[in-house]
């Protein structure tokens, strides 16, 4: 089985508080703390999972700037066998169709079966996986939470859906899968396992290598634009409970008891 | 003049609450515009939630396919493709069957997509301006979409206003045999419904809820000690699942269990939207969290800016005390 899985490099939600930046347009990115997508981590273990089991070879993808490479290595000592960064000045800007169709163009150089995304990233759309899958003509599933692969030209998905119930399906190969958290548990990645894949090669494709327009995706190609980032005015908000620990928590349980809570 | 569609999802012949909910969002994106409902199913189901639409939209397709009896995404879109009109605006809900078929939808309608709006500023041009949220609801962003060739927006449950029980006396329009060639290579098998735990949290009027922040599996016997204290039961959010630190009936979220209790105390839970679509009927929540942006706290009634691992003992030796 070949399988291809996109993994997106994203600021931590558990490292970070997010402040805007004095502009008051865009996230003060100064000291943000990056990751992979905790969503990718799981596509990325399911796939080494798979490959154990049935043979073959996990790739990872991404695109991104220099420093994406580092998610891909990460990856790599998890167990992945190759990496690729899509790297290009022409693809800033992009949207997610845009990122898609980038995606698209790496998928159609190799000859994979499964096609693996995180169910979804830090903008929190969950667009590509479904994006690529319908721009490549192949079935999709989203939200995968199992996945039998053994049988030959289908496999068998759960997706998850409303209330923890698993809709399953059997779906064609090749597919698009993207894969929701709890489907496995990520195996631990250590410095040493980084270490052992800090000089494998990892080919960066531009525009040109990828036969694609810089036209057609970047700032231009896209139709759907981010304009600033803000912090709603949400009016009341919590009444926030001040003072040392001792007062805070006379305040809380008085107020635990007006409720019921105690 | 702008022409909005909206997919009304629904199940055992009830449209669900989303189909109230967006006239409120179509209001807000063009008020001249036309509204159309689009149910999609088979048979009496299909039926009932047809009739049901005829009282809010003054205009319903239905297309009735025993291929669309269950909504396996792939074949909603493929009927969808032939139904909508290309410079159309497309609503559906972002739920699990939305983010299965949406993302697809606009590539084959070669429009504009936008996911998870909350809310809706308006048209100016051709330029549809949105906003929704980021990094777990941490930070909102403002997002324009060239709507000149279509766009498929999908909706977060629970942000636009719902209409109050309507008499729109909506006409019905049989599109089934417009739908076209259905064939897919997905089938659809059966549900496995989600198992049921030893305890259930939905019985209780007080959840000790922990979420990420409570840092390590040997660290969950703090909450249990302090439920133990409340006479609460110890539900979490889906990370704690996923380590398969407590078992998914204990799941609060629009994946796991739906909880009414009087009072929820979220320990280290950041907020987000498929956590809190599981806190309903309006309890008292108390949020601790060691990060004052946490969005926990805007929703929260009372917050208290600690570390959990510290509060927590601390507070459950105070209500042992009482
Ligand atoms: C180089 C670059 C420049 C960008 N510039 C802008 C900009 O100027 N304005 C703006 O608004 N947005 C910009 N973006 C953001 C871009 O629009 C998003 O990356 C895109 O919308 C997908 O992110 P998402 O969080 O919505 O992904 P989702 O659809 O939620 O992610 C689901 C899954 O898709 C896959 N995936 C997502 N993104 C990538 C990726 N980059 N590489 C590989 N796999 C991926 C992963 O498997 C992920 O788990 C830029 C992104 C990149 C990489
Ligand atoms: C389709 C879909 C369905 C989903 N369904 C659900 C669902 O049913 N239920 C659900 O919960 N999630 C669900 N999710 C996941 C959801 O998007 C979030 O990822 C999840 O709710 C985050 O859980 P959390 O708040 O515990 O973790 P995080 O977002 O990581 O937040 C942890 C919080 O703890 C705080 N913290 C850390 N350490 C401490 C400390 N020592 N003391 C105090 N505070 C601390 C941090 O500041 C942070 O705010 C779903 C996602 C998808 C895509």
């Amino acid at each position: 089985m070949e399988i291809l899985v996109c993994v997106k490099r994203v600021p931590d939600t558990a490292e970070n508080e997010f402040e805007l930046n004095s502009a008051g347009n865009d996230l003060d990115r100064d000291d943000l703390v990056y990751s992979v997508n905790e969503w990718d981590n799981y596509a990325v273990e399911e796939a080494i999972q798979i490959v154990d089991k049935v043979g073959g070879n996990v790739t990872v993808v991404t695109v991104g700037d220099d420093e994406s490479e580092e998610v891909l290595r990460r990856e790599m000592a998890m167990g992945a066998n190759d990496g690729v960064l899509l790297c290009d000045d022409a693809f800033e800007g992009s949207d997610g169709k845009g990122i898609a169709a980038l995606l698209k163009a790496e998928v159609e150089k190799g000859n994979y079966d499964l096609i693996f995304t995180g169910a979804q990233a830090d903008e929190g759309a969950g667009q590509v996986g479904g994006m690529l899958a319908a721009m490549l003509d192949l079935p999709y599933a989203s939200l995968v939470n199992k996945i039998d692969a053994s049988d030959g030209g289908t496999i068998t998905v759960g997706r998850e859906i409303e209330g923890g119930n698993q809709e399953m399906n059997e779906i064609e190969l090749p597919c698009v899968i993207s894969i929701q958290t709890g489907i496995n548990e990520p195996r631990y990645v250590g410095i040493r396992g980084i270490r052992k894949v800090a000089k494998v090669e990892i080919p960066v494709k531009g525009a040109s290598d990828l036969g694609i327009d810089g036209g057609s995706v970047g700032d231009a190609g896209a139709k759907t634009k981010r304009v600033d980032y803000f912090v709603p005015d949400l009016g009341d908000g919590a009444e926030m409970l001040e003072g040392s620990t001792e007062e805070i928590i006379e305040q809380l349980i008085e107020k635990l008891k007006a409720k019921g809570g105690l | 003049m702008t022409q909005i569609f909206a997919y009304i999802p629904h199940q055992n012949g009830v449209a669900e609450d989303i189909a109230m909910e967006y006239p409120a969002a179509a209001q807000k994106i063009d008020a001249s515009a036309s509204l159309t409902a689009i149910v999609t199913g088979s048979g009496a189901d299909l039926d009932a939630v047809v009739n049901e639409m005829t009282s809010i939209y003054s205009e319903v397709i239905k297309i009735d396919n025993a291929d669309l009896a269950y909504p396996n995404a792939e074949v909603v879109r493929k009927a969808l493709v032939n139904i909508i009109p290309g410079d159309a605006v497309f609503l559906t809900a972002h739920n699990t069957l939305g983010m299965d078929m949406a993302p697809g939808l606009s590539v084959k309608m070669d429009s504009a997509y936008a996911a998870d709006i909350v809310d809706i500023e308006g048209i100016e041009g051709s330029t549809l301006k949105m906003i929704r949220q980021e990094l777990g609801g941490a930070v909102s962003t403002h997002v324009e979409s060239d709507i000149s060739n279509g766009a498929v927006l999908t909706i977060r449950p629970g942000s636009f206003a719902p209409v109050e029980g309507g008499s729109a006396g909506g006409s019905i329009t049989d599109k089934s045999s417009d739908a076209g060639d259905l064939s897919v290579k997905r089938k659809f098998l059966e549900i496995v419904e989600a198992e049921v735990g030893d305890v259930d949290i939905t019985k209780s009027d007080v959840l000790v809820s922990i979420g990420r922040g409570i840092e390590d599996e040997e660290n969950i016997e703090i909450a249990q000690e302090l439920a133990e204290a409340m006479g609460a039961v110890v539900s979490c959010s889906r990370p704690i699942v996923d380590a398969k630190w407590l078992e998914k009936s204990r799941q609060v979220g629009t994946s796991g269990q739906t909880v009414k209790p009087k009072v929820y105390m979220a320990m280290g839970i950041s907020g987000s939207f498929q956590h809190l679509g599981g806190v309903k009927g309006n309890p008292f929540i108390v949020a601790v969290n060691k990060n004052p942006k946490a969005p926990i706290f805007q929703v929260a009634d009372v917050g208290i800016v600690e570390d959990i691992l510290d509060f927590m003992p601390e507070l459950t030796e105070s209500i042992q005390d009482l």
